[in-house]
């Protein structure tokens, strides 16, 4: 299909809902960085400035009812697969009204009703886990369809390739998205990998590997989408590899200097929200008036959960102790 | 000169690197132009002068163990270093598998000199960054484990470990490493010491007294020594006079310093950062109670984290690591009782 029909079937409502969805991770990452660097936040992050195609494109695809796993790099998936600000933003600041009650932290947002397992920090750690989880959905025959998230470095780690080998072999409906941002930490993938693709490992477990554009949202949709519906049916797993960047250091704490000034540039030339935002005025979907309401109840919206979370309760100190098991109090 | 524990343990590497061409060091981000020099900055800019021996590698954790160890067994020396002790599980089989193991199968014939460098503490990042894991070690017979709290010590008991014929885990503390700049780590405590133009070494197996006292012993390691010594400071204020120990090697264990101590003192306190279930203080007080039990006065006393694991908010962070209030809590309670 030509980008301008898929464009025509989308529809003006769900564009918009695209980029309402972009736009979100993007604010919510500026804002909890200026809210660390003013030091008004515990903890570290990792952010997700300039992925956010990836989560939006491939969340939009998903079912109520499907569940995605995430990695030490979670805000855009959690916000993409519908967690509240709210319950991030208490989260963050540790508080008992955060989707883990103040025990996660960043590394580890996730909410299971809404259909996102508790972010997983141990990289390639969830690939395993939505192996079972789809395995689950067939054997207790529900039509269901389980995510994984995880990053060019995650597919070196050993759990990458006995988890899409074991999907295969189990014909389980799991989707396997690589967002390839180019580095794992401070190593470009490069220096890690001797070949171009991470999507032509696929061949070698016998499943589909796919490459989608990172940064247009509607060609992270489509390939999300085709993936997706393949593994309800039946059709079993498939590796779907993401080409990005990430516009941040990998952590908080992290400047970048190993990214070549003209690796950064060029990437930040492919931006994933303005050149979204240009093809909806291009193509008349949306006037920039209507745009900027957005922006603005967007910041709205997360004034307001930096409030929540500030004025929500902090856990007691022996809250420690609850939570560990779900059959008995910590032994002494 | 006055070095951080970073700064020590970068002189060693690099020091020994020098010394004997058979040591390399492997693992992730360690020897990046423009990147850290591994989580803590320990190995910033050895590349520079080593580059064919700071093998960066991709995210493998079995590979890097694996490689180390293969490596280890044909005459080289590796140090590894694993960005968080959390992600030695990953290893795990390289770990207590192999490199614990392939001596002893062999009947002796093998030697497997790797050293294993990893990152302890809870400091802000949630359960999977936190783990002050020595006690699942402290069950794998094969390996030693050492754990530096000062700069002095890092350089000569990294150094030592790197001339042992038998595999060595070094436990090193996020909040003593002293990282500079944007690499800062909050909370951090300072730890660095004057580091003597000398090659020396400190020999694995050898605790030390940090401070001489006659009622009570307070045996601890990395990080839960300062706090040892904070609270061993407020007491002495009050009139009770604690006797701080810092192991600075968990196996073997120094028992022999431990009950010279405990013998005077009558009262035995083992702090740690760790869960208490199956902690080193259970092994600790096993120990003494199994050898000296006459001497002791009153109850031996584990102060440990809960066993849990660590959670993320600064609140119940605080309560899971054993703070020096609580430490001269528990000593003054003791005290008063008996
Ligand atoms: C098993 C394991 N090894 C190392 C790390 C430290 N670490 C955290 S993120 C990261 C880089 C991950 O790269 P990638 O998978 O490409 O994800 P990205 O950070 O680029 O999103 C590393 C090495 C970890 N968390 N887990
Ligand atoms: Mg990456």
């Amino acid at each position: 299909m030509e980008h301008e029909d898929i464009i025509k079937e989308l529809g003006k409502e769900k564009l918009i809902g695209f980029y309402t969805k972009m736009v979100k991770i993007r604010s919510f990452e500026e804002r909890i960085r200026f809210l660390f660097l003013e030091g008004k936040m515990p903890g570290t992050i990792h952010q997700y400035i300039g992925m956010e195609a990836n989560a939006v494109g491939v969340c939009s695809a998903l079912q109520k009812d499907d569940v995605i796993a995430s990695t030490h790099r979670p805000h855009g998936h959690a916000i993409a697969r519908g967690l509240s600000f709210n319950e991030i933003m208490a989260e963050l600041y540790g508080r008992t009204t955060g989707c883990c009650r103040g025990k996660g932290g960043s590394m580890h947002l996730g909410n299971l009703e809404k259909g996102m397992l508790t972010a997983i920090a141990i990289v390639g750690g969830n690939l395993p886990i939505v192996v079972g989880m789809s395995l689950a959905f067939k054997l207790m025959k529900q039509n269901r369809v389980a995510v994984s998230f995880f990053g060019d470095g995650a597919s070196n780690e050993g759990s990458f390739h006995e988890s899409l080998n074991m999907a295969a072999v189990l014909n389980t409906p799991s989707v396997f998205v690589c967002e390839n941002n180019q580095y794992g930490a401070s190593t470009s993938i490069k220096k890690v990998m001797k070949i171009e693709n991470i999507a032509d490992r696929a061949r070698s477990y016998g499943i589909e590997g796919v490459i989608a554009d990172g940064m247009d949202v509607i060609d992270v949709y489509i390939h999300a989408k085709d993936a997706i519906e393949k593994a309800r049916k039946g059709g079993g797993p498939t590796l779907l590899e993401l080409k990005t960047f990430r516009f941040c250091g990998h952590s908080r704490r992290d400047p970048g200097s190993y990214i070549p000034k003209e690796e950064k540039e060029s990437w930040q030339r492919k931006d994933p929200i303005n050149n979204f935002k240009k093809l909806l005025l291009n193509e008349g979907l949306a006037g920039e008036d209507e745009l900027d309401d957005i922006n603005n109840l967007i910041e709205k919206e997360l004034d307001e959960s930096i409030i929540f979370a500030q004025e929500s309760p902090e856990p007691a100190p022996e809250d420690t102790l609850k939570d560990l098991y779900a059959t008995m109090e910590v032994p002494e | 000169m006055i070095l951080s524990i970073a700064e020590a343990l970068r002189k060693a590497i690099y020091d020994e690197m020098e010394r004997d061409d058979k040591v390399f060091h492997i693992g992730e981000d360690i020897g990046i132009e423009g990147g850290f020099g591994g989580a803590f900055t320990v190995t910033l800019g050895l590349e520079k002068s080593f580059r064919d021996r700071i093998i960066d590698t991709p995210i493998s954790e079995i590979g890097i163990f694996g490689a180390a160890c293969g490596a280890a067994v044909m005459g080289m020396r590796p140090i590894v270093d694993v960005q968080y002790g959390d992600f030695l599980f990953c290893a795990m089989d390289q770990v207590a598998n192999q490199i614990a193991k392939l001596r002893y199968m062999s009947g002796g014939k093998i030697k497997v000199p790797v050293v294993m460098r990893a990152p302890v503490g809870v400091t802000g990042r949630g359960s999977q960054h936190a783990q002050n894991m020595e006690p699942y070690f402290l069950s794998c017979p094969g390996i030693k484990i050492i754990a530096p709290s000062t700069a002095y010590d890092a350089y000569g008991l990294l150094k030592a470990a790197v001339r042992d014929d038998d595999p060595v885990l070094i436990f090193e503390h996020k909040l003593l490493y002293g990282a500079k700049g944007a690499r800062k780590e909050e909370g951090a405590i300072d730890a660095s010491s004057e580091i003597p133009d000398e090659d020396y070494t400190i020999p694995i197996g050898k605790a030390i007294v940090r401070k001489e006292g006659k009622d009570a012993t307070i045996i601890s390691h990395l990080l839960m020594v300062h706090h040892s010594l904070q609270a061993a400071k407020t007491l002495e204020k009050e009139g009770i006079s604690c006797e701080v120990i810092d192991l600075r090697s968990l196996w073997p264990l120094d028992i022999g310093l431990i009950s010279e101590s405990v013998k005077k003192t009558g009262r035995l306190f083992i702090v740690e950062e760790s869960p208490k279930q199956g902690g080193i203080g259970a092994e600790v007080s096993a120990q003494i109670a199994e050898t000296i039990p006459d001497h002791l006065i009153s109850p031996i006393v584990r102060i440990a984290a809960p066993n849990t694991p660590a959670p993320f908010s600064p609140v119940m962070e605080k309560f899971y690591i054993p703070q020096p209030e609580r430490i001269s809590k528990e000593v003054r309670k003791i005290i008063e009782e008996y």
